[in-house]
């Protein structure tokens, strides 16, 4: 479980908090998005969740950040990561900048975890094999494109093997595959009993796999609930969220006045497709 | 009037482990707008920098209205072809939003009020007129992005190239970017943009250019590269059609790479059928 509780946080010379009273609660196994316009405090509250904020990102916290029940106010980073682990929208943000290839960049996390050899070994293949990146393990991570540096960036999370995931936009530089890699990725670890919280702006994603989803505005929940209300919610639009394809598409035959049973059928068949 | 012509570009980057582009033939004609889409490491970005002289072939040749581009100098290249990076963070340095966006025009040798003009019109365009003295690293990363896009489209280039313009951008957000794409366009100038958004792709360009391993492996109008034939190409590159796409092809009602496509071929086909 990770909780938080009626947090609120403000930046270091900031005037204003960027997150107010703010609580969310992640059961094992549970996906829950994080969704709504830029500068909603989606970012803030992944920073809180994983503990970085305030402990290497300066600022002042209220409420409290509870880890499998426990308070960890005070305690230190190193505690935490083999706990909650953060994926950074910015994968260059992530990546150590030390390691020369992608294969110790993937292993750089566990070893630090001080496991034995072939643990770290057996980690940094399964995450380099779910996300399909062996073919770059011998590559530098600094020549890699942006999207592969992703999928290497998430690649060292799932490597840690944490019980709780933070992912901040972890797709944003994917194309579709990757995309449904991560999404596929997701989907096992949370069956797998991780508890994952995602702050994403693909709303066909988060319709994918979250169970269910908190709609941000100015720092506060405007709304949430399971997945499927909340994101076919007409509100989600008027606070500048797109909503999935297959929402958008519904309501507009419906607007356009056509036999909507025919679009379903045929948005299934295309989803199995 | 810009015309951009690559022939056979070939591109290995020092380290020598890939041929990031591997002999493309593609001509930009004026005014069109171009959205180049493929697999992560597909080679998207790596022809962009070739465009404004950032990356030079290995192979090959980039010529900017008939003339090679290697006998041009970055600065040369630059009044021509503006390049908006994926990342803002690497382009923007100046210590206010108005200085940011300056810094271009100012080096095309605009002063005054033409160049007060050039600031202030670009960054209308992407809704940021009211932060001229900001610091853009008081701006989340959405807005430092359109801050990097409105400092390029200051320089008034007759070539746009964006990498990756919608990452990161809430619907407000995407919905500048193909805005600022129309405009552009509709000044008779030439967009060529990376993306992985293919709703977005469809909904603003009329040629898609699909780049697999450093080659061209499809090129041609929304209509037709997300049409149920061309499927088993774009799944060759991991890429999947808009769901309007597969919907219209589920359907039987031909290439509908848009919801609008969609809903007039439906409207059409339940006319018929009455």
């Amino acid at each position: 479980m990770l909780e938080l509780e009626s947090v609120t946080y403000r930046y270091a010379g900031a005037t204003e908090p960027a997150v107010h009273d703010v609580t969310i609660r992640l059961a094992a196994s549970e996906v829950v998005g994080l969704c709504g316009p830029s500068e909603s405090g989606k970012t803030t509250l992944c920073l809180i969740a994983s503990g970085l904020a305030p402990r290497a990102i300066r600022g002042t916290l209220a409420g409290r950040l509870l880890v499998d029940g426990a308070d960890v106010a005070g305690r230190p980073m190193h505690e935490l990561v083999s706990r909650a682990g953060i994926c950074f929208q910015d994968p260059t943000t992530q990546l150590s900048g030390v390691n020369a290839t992608v294969y110790e960049e993937v292993a750089f996390g566990p070893m630090n975890l001080g496991l034995p050899r072939s643990d770290v070994v057996a980690r940094t293949e399964q995450a380099l094999e779910t996300l399909r990146i062996g073919d770059l393990a011998m590559r530098d991570p600094s020549r890699l494109s942006g999207g592969q540096l992703q999928l290497v960036a998430i690649a060292g999370l799932l490597a840690m093997r944490a019980a709780h995931l933070i992912l901040d936009e972890p797709t944003a530089e994917l194309d579709p595959a990757g995309t449904r890699l991560v999404g596929d990725a997701i989907e096992e670890l949370a069956a797998a009993g991780t508890s994952i919280l995602i702050a994403e702006q693909r709303t066909d994603l988060l319709a994918r796999i979250c169970q269910r989803v908190l709609i941000l505005r100015g720092g506060r929940v405007a709304f949430e609930g399971p997945a499927d209300e909340v994101l076919a919610d007409p509100r989600l639009e008027e606070l500048g969220g797109a909503p999935p394809s297959a929402v958008r598409l519904r309501r507009e035959a419906i607007a356009a006045g056509i036999d909507v049973g025919a679009v379903d059928r045929a948005i299934a068949a295309g989803a199995t497709a | 009037m810009t015309e951009l012509r690559l022939e056979g570009l070939v591109h290995v980057y020092p380290d020598g482990a890939v041929r990031a582009l591997d002999g493309v033939d593609l001509t930009i004609r004026h005014g069109e707008r171009v959205a180049l889409v493929g697999q992560n490491g597909s080679g998207k970005t790596t022809l962009v920098r070739h465009l404004n002289g950032l990356l030079r072939p290995t192979a090959g040749r980039v010529l900017v209205d008939g003339v090679d581009a290697a006998g041009f100098r970055v600065a040369q290249l630059a009044r021509r072809v503006g390049l908006v990076f994926q990342d803002p963070d690497r382009q923007i340095f100046a210590a206010t939003v108005r200085a940011e966006v300056a810094f271009g025009p100012h080096n095309l040798g605009l002063r005054g009020t033409r160049l007060e003009a050039a600031v202030s019109g670009a960054l209308a365009a992407v809704g940021l007129d009211a932060e001229l003295d900001a610091n853009p690293y008081d701006l989340g990363g959405a807005r430092r992005k359109l801050l990097a896009l409105a400092s390029v489209l200051a320089m008034g280039t007759p070539v746009l190239v964006l990498d990756e313009p919608t990452t990161g951008q809430d619907a407000h957000g995407v919905e500048t970017a193909r805005r600022v794409i129309a405009d552009v366009a509709a000044e008779g100038r030439t967009v060529v943009a990376i993306s992985h958004d293919m709703t977005f792709v469809a909904e603003t360009f009329e040629r898609v250019v699909v780049l697999r391993a450093g080659r061209v492996v499809l090129d041609g109008p929304p209509g037709e590269i997300f049409a149920e034939r061309s499927w088993p190409a774009l799944a060759s590159t991991y890429l999947e059609p808009p769901l309007p796409a597969i919907v219209g092809a589920r359907l039987g009602l031909g290439a509908t790479p848009t919801d609008a496509a969609l809903i007039a071929a439906l409207r059409r086909y339940l006319e018929r059928k009455r």
